[in-house]
């Protein structure tokens, strides 16, 4: 040991040019920029959302609704948790649906075009989702959800109005289109995840007698689960994170309720941002940064445990 | 020992491969009927679009049906699944072919020279266009493309060429994939509270758009410049140190012009990704009636947060604003699908000939 | 110009790896030396630590020294670079850029690093270069056409032009025929001939019959053991390296009586 610490210490400092030294001072500090930046981002929401955090209801004027902080935010976490999680559980089949087609079904000369095709749907800004949610999708879905609250109204989830009735711009519909938007992303990843199954597994599957489906069940799957898990995870963050297509869509009370189609209906913390703030002033404006500040902390969460299961699949994948 | 060369199949085995199956012109056949099933029941008025798309769906159901009876249980499971598969691929353009349609439909007679030329100061009602929203997009999204890609490219030149797993570019890797999943409308908060600091409270300024836009493009142009330094051989640098050129000559020189469509690709799509971006516009960048020019001074509309307002709020009597709305979401579409094809062309024509 | 290499005491290291171990030789100008030896055994290591490019590696570092004329390449105030500019190196795999011309790419010394040429002293270097390559014939027409689109063969002179035309004192060459075929390879061992006359030549080679054609003299480097270091067993002239070595490993491995 002793013998290279020696060797270490009399090693010559390599004869550096100015030229590479400066290029590489440049790109050291582009890359130092980016953990200042996110630091700058935990700092600044913090240091401007603490004073909305602290502050006691009767200094926001009435904006809570008399609460302090936590009972604010508290269905807005629910809401925002449970719009993703119904758009998730409506995109996931699908986008699997979709990458499988696109992978395994569709015909092989065809399918990149089909991937640019679903792609497409990713280039689409979300203030156009939010458009074509409210003043279409919601109703042409109005007629659905009335059938669904006269013949299933006796789950909670379909119950509709006390009074009778459905409301269209309801947490469901918020939630189909947050679908569509977070189809793209989990079907691409996914598709890249069944074109990765070795060719081997497959062949041995068909070899057997296996149909297509056999083949797909005990060799494409059984590969690609983290990466279906992980690829949900991040749709899930970006479901959550999502602001526009919600704000305009969602016709909210700040409830928290699992009533699907009723006109009462919890917001999300995203979109209660966007409709408060443009508004908002005095302690009310810390109140919804520190808002924003619990929504990236969720967000974060679910990134985190996506890339910890890619993180953990890339030790057992032969790919790569 | 010849005749086994000669041996036709057997009757039994012929039968048993040919019998039990389905004629393949079937699955053909049955998608073929039900959509003239549909396009008839509609033609002929008594169902609308959905319901004869719904009902030709539930006839294409007679395949698995036919399986299950001729073909047994496994055949029929391959034969659902495919079609649940092409299903949910249909599903998945309903929402994109309705899109697309209304937008056009709805916003294109909307586009006319008064619509790219006007503002909307001093418009109530009709008339006006979306001549200030257009520059705040250009301005503010060009500032952000400014900030960002120097940062970008050069923090990927650092992970490719300098930092090679040390600490800091393993850091530097996780909280890019952080910032990958900042919420945008949490990039606008910080974009604000930042500036608060400068401007004082209810600050809204064209620049804070850009920081905010900035924030969400930087990540991606990252990833993207990472991948294609990743992508240039080692064999190029080495052929560059053997020449005796310095390292920075040859990032500069060899390694980035070789990836460099593929940058180009990247940036493009990042700038196509963040145009559209409403939220954090939203916040700090507010909303005006008003061209404005300048970035460090007064609210700057852009198209996106001009769409919203013309849509959420329209006043009374609100359809001349909601016709402007899809105008503008049609112009917005537009740009981002053009900045989709400039993109995908440029790493069609100028990727390096041979690595094709 | 053309200049003899001493090297002595050279220990290569990766880290706290000992790669390889107390090599002492000479290497005589204008000539060829060639180096062989099992995979592994330090020899393209070795090479490269004669222009300084194993520090491409993070964490590589020497002991020992590496006399040029007289001037030690490991010296505290030398720059790597300077070295690479003196000492020129061909790889296994054909490298051309693949942005560049032909015609840029005989001129990647002089324009990587912004040297300011008349055209016609340009086009004088890229004649001489490409001729000394052997290749002036094949593509003077196309000088202009981009340098991936030749074969691979070509594609290595093309290379070699490209080392030559920066006018380095020594070349070196780490197996250049590896990915070639027997023609193409002939055609370049022809070349190494020709370009011995103004260069000192140092070449690695998996191919004893090629190190036996081109070779002035041969070094022979050889594994002690598994996570041993390598060592220079043996240099010599090559006839006597190939028809009498002192060492009995040198014989065996040359006589294909190896491991």
């Amino acid at each position: 040991m002793s013998s290279t610490t020696e060797r270490e210490k009399q090693a010559p400092r390599p004869v550096r040019r100015p030229g590479d030294r400066i290029f590489e001072g440049l790109s050291t500090s582009a890359g130092i920029l980016i953990l200042l930046t996110l630091l700058g981002v935990a700092i600044f929401l913090t240091l401007e959302g603490l004073p909305g955090i602290t502050a006691s209801p009767d200094d926001l004027g009435g904006k809570t609704g008399g609460k302090n902080f936590f009972a604010y935010v508290w269905p807005l976490v629910f809401g925002t948790v449970w719009a993703a999680v119904i758009a998730l559980l409506i995109a996931v089949p699908v986008a699997i649906g979709v990458a499988l087609y696109i992978s395994h079904y569709a015909p092989r000369r065809l399918s990149s075009t089909l991937g640019y095709v679903i792609d497409l749907l990713a280039a689409v800004p979300s203030v156009v989702y939010g458009l074509w949610g409210l003043l279409f999708l919601s109703r042409e879905l109005a007629p659905f959800y009335q059938w669904l609250a006269d013949h299933l109204g006796f789950i909670p989830f379909f119950a509709g109005n006390p009074s009778g009735g459905v409301s269209a711009n309801s947490i469901l519909t918020a939630s189909l289109v947050l679908a569509v938007m977070v189809l793209p992303i989990i079907t691409a990843i996914c598709r890249e995840i069944f074109l990765q199954t070795p060719r081997l597994h497959e062949e041995a599957a068909l070899a057997l007698g296996a149909t297509r489906w056999e083949m797909v069940r005990l060799s494409v799957f059984p590969y690609a689960r983290s990466g279906i898990v992980s690829a949900s995870m991040l749709g899930l963050g970006r479901a959550l994170g999502e602001t526009m297509a919600v704000a305009m869509v969602l016709s909210a009370s700040g409830v928290v309720t699992f009533n699907l189609i009723g006109s009462t209906n919890p917001s999300t913390i995203a979109a209660n941002i966007a409709l408060q703030f443009p508004e908002a002033f005095g302690t009310f404006t810390n109140v919804l940064i520190a808002t924003g500040l619990v929504l990236f902390v969720i967000t974060f969460a679910a990134n985190f445990v996506a890339r910890a299961i890619v993180e953990r699949r890339k030790d057992f994948s032969g790919a790569n | 020992m010849t005749t086994t060369l000669q041996r036709t199949p057997e009757p039994d085995l012929q039968r048993e491969l040919q019998e039990h199956q389905l004629p393949t012109y079937l699955p053909k056949a049955i998608l073929v009927g039900a959509v003239l099933a549909g396009v008839a029941l509609t033609v002929a008025g008594p169902l609308s679009i959905a319901q004869a798309v719904i009902v030709a769906w539930l006839l294409t159901w007679a395949l698995p049906i036919a399986s299950r009876v001729v073909e047994g249980g496994r055949k029929a499971a391959d034969r659902t699944v495919t079609l649940l598969v092409a299903s949910a691929f249909g599903l998945a353009l309903i929402p994109l072919g309705s899109i697309l349609a209304l937008v056009i439909s709805r916003g294109g007679p909307q586009l006319n020279a008064e619509f790219f030329t006007y503002s909307m100061r001093n418009v109530v009602g009709e008339g006006g266009g979306i001549y200030h929203a257009l520059v705040g997009t250009l301005l503010i999204t060009a500032a952000a493309t400014v900030i960002s890609v120097p940062i970008g490219l050069f923090t990927a030149i650092y992970l490719v060429e300098y930092g090679a797993g040390n600490r800091l570019s393993r850091w530097i890797t996780f909280l890019v994939d952080v910032m990958t999943g900042i919420p945008s409308i949490v990039a606008g908060l910080f974009a604000y509270a930042l500036f608060v600091i400068f401007f004082g409270e209810g600050v809204r300024v064209g620049i804070g758009g850009a920081v905010a836009l900035a924030v969400l493009m930087v990540p991606i142009v990252v990833r993207a410049c990472e991948e294609m330094l990743k992508l240039v051989p080692n064999e190029l640098r080495e052929a560059a140190f053997a020449l005796g050129v310095p390292k920075w000559r040859t990032v500069v020189k060899v390694v980035l012009p070789t990836a460099i469509s593929g940058i180009v690709t990247g940036v493009t799509l990042a700038i196509a990704r963040v145009i559209g971006e409403t939220a954090p516009l939203l916040i700090i960048a507010g909303l005006t009636d008003s061209v404005n020019f300048n970035l460090f001074s007064e609210r700057m509309t852009t198209l996106p947060v001009f769409t919203y307002f013309s849509v959420k709020f329209p006043g009374v009597p609100p359809e001349a604003s909601i016709d402007r709305g899809w105008g503008a979401a049609l112009v917005l579409i537009i740009i981002v699908m053009l900045l989709n094809l400039v993109a995908r062309a440029v790493s069609y024509f100028f990727s390096p000939k041979g690595e094709r | 110009m053309a200049k003899s290499i001493d090297v002595s005491d050279l220990n290569i290291y990766y880290g706290d790896f000992l790669a390889v171990e107390g090599v002492n030789i000479t290497i005589p100008a204008k000539s060829v030396t060639a180096f062989i030896g099992p995979s592994g055994c330090g020899k393209s290591t070795f090479l490269r630590s004669l222009n300084r490019m194993h520090e491409v590696i993070k964490g590589a570092h020497v002991d020992g020294k590496v006399l040029v004329d007289g001037t030690d390449l490991y010296a505290a105030d030398m720059d790597p670079v300077n070295v690479r500019r003196l000492i020129g190196m061909v790889f296994q795999r054909p490298n051309p850029f693949p942005t560049m011309s032909i015609y840029d790419n005989v001129l990647a010394g002089q324009k990587l690093n912004s040297k300011k040429m008349k055209k016609s002293e340009a086009d004088d270097t890229v004649e001489r270069a490409l001729r000394q390559a052997g290749l002036w014939a094949e593509v003077k027409d196309r000088l202009n056409r981009p340098g991936s689109g030749l074969s691979g063969g070509q594609q290595q002179r093309l290379c070699i032009a490209r080392a030559v035309a920066v006018q380095p004192e020594i070349l070196l060459m780490d197996e250049p025929c590896s990915a070639l075929d027997p023609i193409s390879t002939s055609v370049i061992e022809d070349l190494i001939h020709e370009l011995k006359t103004e260069y000192t030549i140092v070449i690695v080679t998996h191919n004893m019959q090629q190190a036996a054609r081109v070779s002035d003299d041969t070094a022979f480097f050889n594994l002690a053991g598994v996570g041993q270091p390598g060592k220079l067993v043996e240099s010599g002239r090559t006839e006597k390296i190939f028809s009498n070595p002192d060492n009995p490993a040198t014989e065996a491995y040359i006589q294909g009586r190896f491991g």
